[in-house]
């Protein structure tokens, strides 16, 4: 347990020290929120008369941040660590694989935390999107999503071969996702072959539950379905991280 | 007891065998040295007592325990500087040292390892501005800040321009009047010389001499003769040394001619070890 809340410490501290995950996984959805937000966040969305684009793209820009963090950010960050060798080197120290894993985990459910609440609170300030009510609710969906998105992002490091190759890699697939998934727009006005493909992403669920608990006052047991298909593909991720998941380099 | 007990190591990777049935004890108190160029199982070797690789066979042991078998408890006792250093970039090397100690019951004093390894101007500098050698020293500090009883040095000064090395040299001799067992890979003979209380020479996944760095060249080796004749360099080995002189000043002696060139040396240490290891052929 000490040695569980040291390690929190450190990754807590890596974390504010890098400015790429600062930046890229953290600033950039609240500056896109903003941006979009600026744009057309006083329309009404479409299909879903009566909802304010912005409280739409806050949703949006939540399942964004969350694998913008917990995705992509952990995956690149754990393949640049056990390419550049500090995770063989962390492996003679007397710290537990577990206690590892958990704080890095922790710190990363902490980040999106954190990047919530500015989204919530920008929303409210700048776009008078009122605080949602489900909160408890909302607490637990975002948790899921979080964690099953950890749970990917460590399951893709196993695919990654190099440093180098670890922002091409997870960039092409995060992106796109994203964008097919809805977080920036509403996916009802996509092509069909765009709305299959969001079909299968687990963002498009993350980004529906929260939606509904959101948007629309449900609450997340009124939506097994996306809890399912969003557990399912955290495990996925798990059961890969936990059949391939490297702590060396790949050679030397 | 022993710190460290290897018999009959063996570790192959697909058809390659990387270490083949070697044998050796490390005493506590001991720095003992393997010696090797490039490819010759040193850190294949290493990696197995660090717990890092498993082992096709043989038997290990290491501060009494089997390193495969090896929990957190045994590791608050060993310190492993890795081939190549591998930190925290953007963290200051005060920060970095601190992040280590805490992963151990009881560190050794943050300025005690900032001053054993010569860091003391860079406490506050980021790992990211440090010099290669900066790094490997700091690399050293992160190993000590558990303060271990056992060592493992793989390759300390590999890429050190020769005034670093001497500084490494110094740091590790004076780890060793700390009282530490230090089990230090190198290719470079002269290092194993100067730090090592004894070696042994690996070739190709297999001990081919040990002992004390002097001892080495004491081992039978042979004599060489070097002379001209008729404007050819002719070149003999012999364990007779007096005799095959003798032999050979008579017969010039009789014929009535010089032996041009002619030099009587035994092998330097360079030279034993080159051969050894079957640098010699290669290195012309």
């Amino acid at each position: 347990m000490r040695l569980l809340g040291h390690e929190l410490k450190t990754e807590l501290l890596l974390y504010a020290r890098s400015r790429e995950l600062a930046f890229f996984t953290f600033l950039l959805p609240i500056i896109l929120f903003v941006l979009l937000g600026s744009v057309y966040g006083n329309d009404t969305v479409k299909d879903d008369p009566g909802v304010k684009q912005s409280k739409y793209l806050e949703a949006g820009m939540i399942g964004y941040g969350a694998i913008s963090i917990a995705f992509a950010g952990l995956a690149i960050v754990l393949v640049i660590r056990r390419e550049s060798g500090v995770l063989k080197r962390l492996r003679a120290t007397p710290l537990p694989a577990w206690a590892y894993i958990a704080a890095v985990l922790t710190s990363y459910v902490i980040a999106f935390a954190v990047e919530v609440a500015c989204l919530i609170l920008l929303g409210r300030f700048l776009f008078d999107v009122g605080v949602p009510d489900q909160l408890g609710s909302l607490a637990l969906a975002l948790l899921l999503g979080v964690v099953a998105f950890c749970g990917l992002g460590i399951g893709l490091t196993a695919l990654i071969k190099s440093a180098e190759g670890a922002s091409a890699v997870v960039n092409a697939i995060y992106l796109p996702m994203a964008f097919i998934a809805g977080s920036f727009f509403s996916p009802h006005s996509f092509p069909a072959f765009l709305r299959a493909i969001a079909d299968v992403l687990p963002l498009t669920y993350f980004i529906r539950l929260v939606r509904g608990i959101m948007l629309h006052g449900q609450s997340i047991w009124d939506l097994p379905g996306d809890v399912a298909v969003i557990t399912a593909w955290g495990l996925v991720g798990v059961l890969v991280a936990v059949k391939a998941f490297r702590w060396e380099p790949k050679e030397g | 007891m022993s710190a460290i007990g290897v018999r009959d190591l063996r570790k192959s990777y697909g058809a390659l065998e990387a270490v083949r049935g070697i044998s050796f004890e490390v005493q506590r108190g001991e720095v003992f040295g393997l010696l090797g160029p490039n490819g010759a199982g040193k850190t294949t070797t290493v990696e197995i007592l660090e717990g890092y690789r498993k082992r096709d066979g043989g038997q290990v042991e290491v501060l009494g325990t089997d390193p495969a078998a090896a929990g957190s408890e045994w590791r608050e006792h060993i310190g492993v500087v890795l081939q190549s250093s591998a930190m925290y970039e953007t963290l200051t090397v005060a920060e970095s040292l601190k992040v280590f100690a805490g992963y151990y019951r009881q560190p050794r004093p943050l300025n005690e390892v900032v001053e054993l390894v010569g860091l003391q101007d860079k406490r506050d500098t980021r790992v990211r501005l440090l010099s290669g050698g900066q790094r490997r020293r700091l690399d050293l500090g992160l190993a000590l800040v558990g303060d271990p009883e056992l060592i493992f040095l793989d390759e300390p000064t590999t890429g050190f321009d020769p005034g670093a090395r001497r500084r490494a040299w110094e740091t590790i001799r004076s780890l060793r009047s700390l009282g530490k067992t230090i089990l230090l890979t190198t290719h470079y003979l002269d290092e194993a010389e100067q730090l090592a209380d004894r070696v042994a020479v690996l070739r190709q996944g297999e001990i081919v001499a040990a002992g004390a760095p002097a001892d080495l060249t004491g081992s039978a080796q042979e004599t060489e003769i070097r002379y001209r004749e008729n404007g050819r360099e002719v070149v003999l080995h012999t364990d007779e040394p007096t005799r095959a002189l003798h032999e050979l000043t008579a017969k010039a002696l009789a014929e009535g001619r010089e032996l041009e060139g002619l030099v009587v040396r035994r092998p330097t240490l360079e030279e034993v070890y080159l051969s050894l290891t079957g640098e010699a052929e290669v290195g012309g």
